[in-house]
């Protein structure tokens, strides 16, 4: 029976996938998309990865399709000018050749490993004890890779600046956005008074829990920036200005603990975030806790997008 | 006292299901926006009553089955909240204001 829902699952993963490429409407796959992403996040559940659904389902279909309606809605202008543009077939067959044999690679790859599959899961498991964190997911980004989630969170400011870099130059160092106007006593103002304190106390619940069961600093940094977002489309409170100093701290904090944790690592342990021992948890926690305000800020003003207007309110 | 509420657990979420199944026909079939919000909302939020009520006695502890109440009812505020909101667009969009 179960086997039966999971391959109609699958069915239906594919049959988004064609129709998020071969949609007419940027908007329409964009639905698609997000459909997928909370479709994957089931997947994930089925495969016992509850941090990478928690991840999907935030970051992959919310923030991720919020991102791309945003775009969408700002490229409706053009859309019938960029269709009319089409390549040819014969490009178009190009594309489909060199996509399919890119497919069928991957999943030769897939099916021809060996069995058992090379892994260092028995190894990393005997490890994490280590650690003295719960949480095997929270372990391994945190301890084994450190590196690639400091990379992660480095590589989201980057992103940050590029969209900031759109502002056009009156704007910039100003406010993100367009200040919304909403009724103060209205169904929205009064869903994002009710919700976001709701939101604000899961998101630091899925931070805390993070050590010894799913969750983490990018799921409830995502949660929060939901919920910021929420307050910000509800014109409870304005985006601040990017040039607003304390605004620039709250962005790189997170990143800069996290180096600084990896310097101390050189020095005492000798090896670039290398831990002291018994050390490891604490030290964890400390980047988790640092990181998520900073990723808070990031993705929410990700979305809230280039500065459209003076800092001046 | 299993059984019984593995039946109960049955009729509920089967039950459930159905209310799903009768908001998505009528998500499809229904003339225009304001009876397709009506259908989803409606039926989708009896039919997660329904589905949550049937896995109250698997919960395992009072907490874990809070939690699930407790998503039952936020999804009954979002839905509301959006279904007021599209309807108010799709009315300002007809009358033109």
């Amino acid at each position: 029976m179960t086997e039966l829902v999971a391959g109609g699952v699958v069915l239906l993963l594919v049959a988004l996938a064609i129709w998020i490429v071969v949609a007419r409407e940027a908007f329409l796959a964009i639905a698609g998309f997000v459909a997928y992403g909370l479709l994957l996040s089931l997947v994930w559940v089925r495969l016992y990865g509850i941090d990478v659904a928690m991840t999907e389902a935030a970051i992959g279909g919310g923030l991720t399709g919020a991102l791309l309606i945003g775009a969408t809605s700002r490229l409706r202008g053009t859309e019938k000018a960029a269709w009319a543009q089409r390549c040819g077939a014969s490009t178009r067959v190009v594309a489909f050749l060199v996509s399919a044999v890119v497919a069928t690679t991957l999943a030769l790859c897939v099916l021809l490993l060996p069995d058992p599959a090379p892994t260092l899961a028995p190894e990393v498991s005997a490890d994490i004890a280590a650690t003295g964190v719960g949480n095997p997911i929270t372990a391994v980004l945190l301890a084994f890779r450190a590196v690639d989630t400091l990379l992660e969170a480095i590589v989201l400011v980057i992103a940050l600046i590029g969209v900031w870099s759109l502002a056009a130059d009156g704007f910039w160092g100003g406010r993100p956005g367009v200040r919304q106007r909403v009724d103060p006593d209205g169904i929205f103002a009064y869903f994002a008074r009710v919700l976001a304190p709701i939101g604000v106390i899961v998101a630091v619940y899925i931070v805390w829990v993070g050590a010894d069961h799913p969750g983490g600093k990018f799921q409830g940094a995502t949660l929060l920036a939901a919920m910021w977002l929420l307050v910000l489309m509800t014109g409870i409170a304005d985006a601040p200005p990017i040039s607003r100093t304390s605004l620039r701290i709250g962005l790189v904090i997170g990143p800069l603990v996290f180096i600084a944790i990896g310097f101390v690592g050189a020095l005492v342990s000798g090896a670039f975030l290398a831990y002291p021992d018994g050390f490891a948890k604490p030290l964890i926690v400390a980047i988790e806790l640092a990181l998520t305000p900073s990723l808070t800020l990031i993705l929410g003003l990700l979305l809230a997008g280039a500065p459209e207007r003076g800092a001046v309110p | 006292m299993s059984t019984l509420f593995d039946v109960f657990t049955y009729v509920t979420v089967s039950a459930g299901a159905f209310f799903f199944l009768a908001g998505s026909v009528g998500l499809l079939r229904f003339p225009d926006a304001y009876a397709r919000l009506h259908a989803l909302t409606k039926a989708d939020n009896l039919g997660l009553a329904l589905i949550v009520l049937g896995l109250l006695p698997h919960a395992g502890s009072v907490l874990a089955g809070l939690k699930l109440v407790v998503v039952w009812l936020l999804v009954l505020l979002s839905s509301a909240t959006v279904s007021q909101l599209i309807a108010r667009a799709q009315r300002r969009r007809e009358t033109g204001s």
